[in-house]
């Protein structure tokens, strides 16, 4: 199909590697000629993701995490994949302000975080199997109109 | 990461990127300084700052359950548009005020 690109990036669960994650899927969009505030958007959302799979997924073991990205026309599909211990309840994790780890400091607000700059969010995850992050961007859609309405 | 301390305020200078991976220093060293240095005032200075994510506002969560006990303040300075607009997002506006310029 025209205009169609894809990637995939394999990368060991370290948190140094979270700005190289987040800088390469971010140098992979600019063939769609997004705004610097739809790069940030996807920055963003990838960080969150990568932290889920590092802190949660691993619980700071060292593994892989695999990102698929694909541009379609003007969007861009976004895997993050960990084979981890998996999120028992993921409606729970999904909520605001929800997390596992308040000892860590952890917001809760990983999954907000990545809904609020992307356009679409699935997660699909089994306990002791793993979880993927799927995250959709349609770029050059004009700005929404949330922005600064707190969660 | 710098910090600079002047009698009972502690000013973090946030990094470029403020992600989980430099959000654990932060959270380590501040600590420190908060707890040996009679602390009451935080002030995140986020001139160098380009990019935040959750973890960073876990950060200023974190330090403001600190702050907030020993009865201080933490306030937010140079923040650019797009930190503003992740502060915001995220609530902690609502317990810790951003100022144009540092006092």
């Amino acid at each position: 199909m025209e205009h169609t690109n894809e990637m995939q990036l394999i990368f060991d669960s370290r948190s140094s590697n979270e700005s190289f994650a987040r800088v390469t899927v971010a140098a992979f969009m600019t063939s769609l000629n997004p705004t610097v505030e739809e790069v940030s958007d996807v920055k963003t959302a990838v960080s969150e993701a990568v932290t889920n799979a590092i802190i949660h997924g691993y619980e700071n073991e060292v593994h892989s995490i695999c990102i698929r990205c694909r541009t379609e026309g003007k969007t861009l599909y976004l895997e993050v994949e960990d084979t981890g211990r998996g999120i028992e309840d993921v409606k729970q994790a999904m909520e605001p302000l929800f997390t596992t780890k308040p000892e860590l400091d952890r917001s809760g607000m990983g999954f907000s975080f990545m809904e609020a700059f992307m356009d679409r969010l699935e997660v699909f995850s089994a306990p002791g199997k793993g979880t993927t992050v799927r995250m959709e961007k349609t770029i050059g859609k004009g700005r929404r109109l949330w922005t600064t309405q707190s969660l | 990461m710098k910090y600079q301390v002047q009698e009972n305020c502690l000013t973090v200078f946030l990094p470029n990127e403020l992600d989980h991976h430099n959000a654990e220093e932060i959270r380590k060293e501040s600590d420190h300084l908060i707890e040996h240095n009679h602390i009451r005032y935080v002030i995140f200075d986020f001139k160098e700052t380009n990019f935040m994510d959750s973890s960073g506002i876990g950060v200023i969560m974190g330090r403001y359950k600190r702050i907030y006990l020993l009865g201080g303040e933490m306030c937010a300075v140079h923040a650019n548009e797009r930190m503003r607009k992740i502060l915001t997002m995220s609530g902690v506006t609502k317990i810790m005020q951003i100022y144009e310029e540092e006092e």
